[in-house]
């Protein structure tokens, strides 16, 4: 039996479904991250869990027990929200101990777990301080702070990045997973970001208009997303998805894609292709597995090289994108930093196949 | 919006949470029930008692039907009253607007002093109608205002006696309401000026245009939501015109300067026609509501979406 | 900050800044002189006055017309000066300011932070009931406190100002509620506060700006009142704009315009000494009250 489960949950404003019949579990001190585009109904589903929303129909479960009738603070869970919340006419050290103080816990008590949790997260400096005199970074910490203190069954984060510069959502990035690691509590974290989805979870939910789209470790989310819409919207850049044709030639099975100028390409698919039946399909292939013939994988059993017309070049630093045109849509392509490529020429590419993935063009789900 | 489908409790903890989602509807309950008496009910009392015969009190055993609105529309003091009301509203509501608008432009010219003179044209918004009819009717007064004050400064020939002129009397009022509120309109409208994108304007210098078109083509217009609230202010005070007639003139010289609030409270209370006040109640509520209801309406309905 | 003032400012000539300066004090003076005229005519004898010229300053300053106006003045059938309307006008404002304010404030809570279905539509019953014109009520008003033995007294006025004070201040704490973060509320759910809890300890410390709002808005309404004062009151209840009114307006005897003018100043001097004191305050109540939605 999973720790937190959620089972068959609705949740209808009236007559809008926001969430169509979303099962999920995970097991105790698992880091489940619920990710999608705005809109998608994860922040509800967070917010069901944590009981600061109704539901329609299905059951929340946390350690076997129903949680669906209790009120938020009985479910033995904590709260870091986006904008953080922190109550601002009282001090830092008053916001981690309201829970505490609304309980009735004595004074002493709550002191002393105050200091435990500033020690933890080095903002002790900061106990009498104001909300509005912190810098971001440290009301996110106070934040944490006062989801830490209750010492909850289950954390819920609500996007607790999204407001904090790029370096900083870094760093508190790694600061969450180390806290993890070290608690080891179950926690349930929203995100629209698939960076932060992939590094922290240990499953991922991918939600799309209420609908639970693939529920998985992150890398069978990204080496075996569900449908397109998973393969689009977790990586970056996003896996190319390209209209293709699946054709028997002998015992050979060949993917054929066309190139806005010269022959359409031709490849040879193996084992990768053993399982596809003739016709139309999508052919995923993430830029990473696309690459000049030297930058090539040489564990992987299954690359094929063929000649594309390189459109434009975006050097980054560590790697080198370019864009050619397959199947009458961009593709991009990650090359080494120093491949010798430009813009109009007609470069050999290298095709790592173990890594594709086919798609059917109607149901948009995956074909094998 | 959180879903308030209050379920039949089965455990304690439902009871609880039933009764938690209950107390914020019991917050509200009692406000929401006086309003629904005080105002709705009011309305409907008097909606009533406008078809009714009542004179001195409210009795309901004799019907009249339209009578009373009959009788209302051909009584000269309340054809009297709708044309004070269609004077008064509309110069109150132009002057106003205009003297506000202008007053306004001026102070958006980084004017020193800003902090002083802003102050001096609001306070009169301050006072009670009454203070202000005190102070304007006696000194309009031409035994001992203006016009003596004109008189010993020398012009013997001026003459200002308008309050004392059943046709002019009206005038004088809208003068004194002018004072009270263009202050006010003035604040509106420096607070929509000062609300306009500053990069629209550096735009239109670079385009070569010269204040006066800038203010003509882009500001005055980006001004249209603070006319519509000035307008909707201000008529809606004007159509509940009361204090500050009673205070100047108290309807006088003869019906001269009645409004139709003064028309209400006079019929009801001082000339036993509850019957006819109630109509003439009615007939402002219609005209607030014509008003009112449309805006409030597109207000709420452009708030949602924004 | 301001529209077009600073690169227009450069622009226009020194004359066409003069004329700018010129018309702005005319319209100061404008405003300010009806409060010069009641100001220095209350403190001149009223022989002053009727010989005299309304825009001179004092000849002879004195104080005896306030005297009059605050404890001897005839009003009515008694010789007892504006004083005893005055604290009418006191005891019926403090209550009424309280209780409308503290049940706008609720009601606000309410409606912006446990939401239901039906909410807008219970706000708009309340909006819409600040705008109406207060003669539809006068009738069964004057009923309903008959019927609560209220008539004729102060708390019968306390009633009714406080019930038709509902909509406006439910309107100013909906509005400044609806920006207060509603996750603050959901983080103090998560922490066990209850109801009363949350508005206590989270909300209110955080409303002193709409609170300072609220009240003077109220009190310069109901100080200000008119209407309902001369309709509900009776000889005990009498509050203070009334008896300025028939201080000025009562036919019999000279009429002293020295002590009318010192009355009514009395009669401004609260509200003026609020707006002074925190004018800031009072124009956003104004704003707020114009600008709805």
């Amino acid at each position: 039996m999973a720790f937190l489960e959620i089972e068959g949950l609705q949740k209808k404003f009236g007559a809008a479904d926001v969430l169509k019949g979303i099962t999920l579990e995970i097991d105790e001190g698992g880091f489940l991250v619920l990710v999608g585009p705005s809109g998608c109904g994860k922040s509800t589903l967070l917010n069901t869990i944590a009981g600061l929303e109704s539901v329609s129909a299905g059951e929340i479960r946390i350690n076997g027990k129903r949680v669906n009738e209790l009120h938020p603070s009985q479910r033995d869970i904590a709260m870091v929200f986006q904008s953080y919340a922190l109550y601002p006419n009282m001090t830092v050290a008053q916001n981690i101990a309201f829970g505490m103080e609304i309980r009735g816990v004595p004074k002493p008590e709550r002191d002393k777990a105050v200091a435990e949790v500033a020690e933890m997260l080095q903002i002790k400096h900061l106990l009498a301080r104001k909300p509005s005199q912190l810098s971001g970074g440290q009301r996110q910490r106070v934040a944490m702070g006062r989801a830490l203190v209750r010492r909850p069954q289950v954390f819920l984060f609500d996007e607790p990045l999204s407001n904090l510069d790029a370096k900083l959502r870094v760093d508190m990035r790694t600061e969450i997973k180390r806290l993890h690691q070290s608690m080891k509590r179950t926690i349930v974290y929203v995100t629209h970001d698939q960076i932060e989805a992939m590094t922290l979870a240990s499953k991922i939910a991918v939600l799309k208009d209420g609908v639970l789209q693939q529920f998985g470790s992150p890398a069978e989310i990204y080496n075996r997303p569900a449908n397109m819409f998973v393969a689009d919207f977790m990586g970056s850049p996003a896996m190319n998805l390209i209209p293709a044709e699946i054709a028997r030639e002998g015992n050979d099975t060949r993917l054929k894609v066309e190139q806005r100028s010269g022959e359409p390409l031709s490849l040879a698919l193996g084992e990768a292709g053993a399982a596809l039946k003739p016709g139309k399909v999508v052919f995923g292939i993430r830029p990473e597995a696309v690459t000049d013939p030297d930058g090539a994988d040489r564990t992987s059993r299954n690359v094929v090289e063929a000649p594309c017309l390189i459109e434009v070049v975006e050097p980054a630093g560590s790697d080198t994108f370019a864009v050619t045109n397959l199947g009458g849509k961009e593709a991009v392509v990650r090359l080494r930093a120093d491949a010798k490529v430009s813009p109009g020429q007609t470069a050999m590419l290298a095709f790592n196949l173990d890594k594709a993935v086919f798609f059917d063009p109607e149901t948009q789900l995956r074909l094998t | 919006m959180a879903d308030v489908t209050v379920i039949v409790p089965r455990r304690a903890s439902e009871r609880r949470l039933a009764i938690q989602e209950l107390i914020p509807k019991l917050v509200l309950a009692p406000s929401f029930a006086l309003i629904l008496l005080f105002v709705y009910g009011f309305i409907l009392f008097t909606i009533v008692l406008s078809f009714s015969g009542s004179k001195l009190l409210p009795d309901f055993s004799t019907w009249v039907g339209f009578g009373n609105y009959q009788r209302l529309f051909a009584h000269p003091n309340w054809i009297t009253a709708l044309k004070n009301l269609a004077i008064f509203a509309s110069l109150y509501i132009v002057i106003c607007s205009a003297l506000g608008l202008g007053l306004a432009i001026l102070l958006d010219q980084k004017i020193r002093g800003e902090g002083a003179l802003r102050p001096i044209y609001l306070y009169p918004m301050a006072l009670s109608f009454i203070v202000t009819g005190v102070a304007w009717k006696w000194f309009l007064d031409p035994g001992i205002g203006l016009e003596h004050v004109m008189h010993q400064w020398g012009w013997e020939s001026f003459s200002f006696r308008w309050i004392k002129e059943g046709k002019y009397a009206i005038y004088t009022i809208v003068i004194a309401a002018v004072w009270q509120s263009s202050g006010f309109v003035m604040a509106m409208f420096l607070a929509g000026l000062r609300g306009v994108d500053n990069e629209v304007i550096k735009a239109a210098q670079i385009d070569g245009a010269s204040t006066f078109t800038i203010y003509r083509r882009i500001i005055i217009p980006l001004m249209r939501p603070v006319f519509l609230s000035a307008f909707v202010v201000l008529a809606h005070l004007a159509i509940k015109s009361y204090d500050l007639v009673v205070a100047m003139t108290d309807g006088g010289p003869g019906t001269a300067t009645w409004t139709p609030a003064l028309f209400m409270q006079k019929f009801t209370f001082g000339r036993n026609e509850m019957g006819m006040g109630a109509s003439s109640a009615i007939i402002m509520m219609i005209m607030i509501f014509s008003i009112i209801i449309p805006y409030l309406y597109s207000e709420l309905r452009m708030g949602r979406r924004a | 900050m301001s529209a077009a003032s600073q690169d227009n400012a450069a622009r226009t000539g020194v004359i066409a800044r003069a004329a700018i300066y010129a018309v702005l004090i005319l319209f100061a003076v404008y405003y300010l002189l009806p409060l010069y005229v009641m100001l220095v005519n209350s403190l001149k004898p009223l022989e002053e006055i009727r010989q005299g010229n309304m825009l001179a300053l004092p000849q002879q300053w004195t104080i005896a017309p306030w005297l009059s106006a605050w404890s001897t003045a005839q009003i009515g059938v008694q010789p007892i000066g504006l004083r005893p309307y005055f604290i009418n006008s006191v005891l019926m404002v403090v209550p009424a300011v309280f209780i409308s304010t503290m049940l706008g404030a609720m009601n606000g809570y309410v409606l912006t932070k446990w939401r239901f279905r039906g909410d807008s539509f219970v706000f708009g019953m309340m909006l819409l009931a600040c705008f109406i014109p207060f003669q539809i009520v006068l009738i069964p008003s004057a009923r309903i406190l008959g019927l609560l033995d209220l008539s004729g007294t102060v708390s019968g006025l306390i009633l009714i100002h406080a019930v038709y004070g509902l909509g406006f201040t439910t309107l100013f704490f909906r509005n400044y509620y609806e920006a207060f973060p509603t996750e603050l509320v959901r983080a103090a759910q998560i922490d066990g506060a209850s109801f009363f809890q949350i508005f206590r300890r989270i909300l209110l410390p955080s409303s002193g700006p709409i609170i300072v709002v609220t009240v003077i808005w109220q009190f310069t309404n109901i100080w200000n009142d008119f209407l309902f004062g001369s309709s509900f009151s009776s000889v005990d209840s009498i509050p203070l704009t009334v008896a300025l009114n028939n201080l000025v307006n009562s036919s019999t005897g000279v009429k002293e315009y020295n002590v009318h003018f010192a009355g009514a100043i009395l009669a401004a001097l609260p509200t003026l000494v609020v707006y002074i004191v925190s004018g800031r305050y009072f124009v956003r109540g104004l704003m707020a009250g114009a600008v709805k939605g």
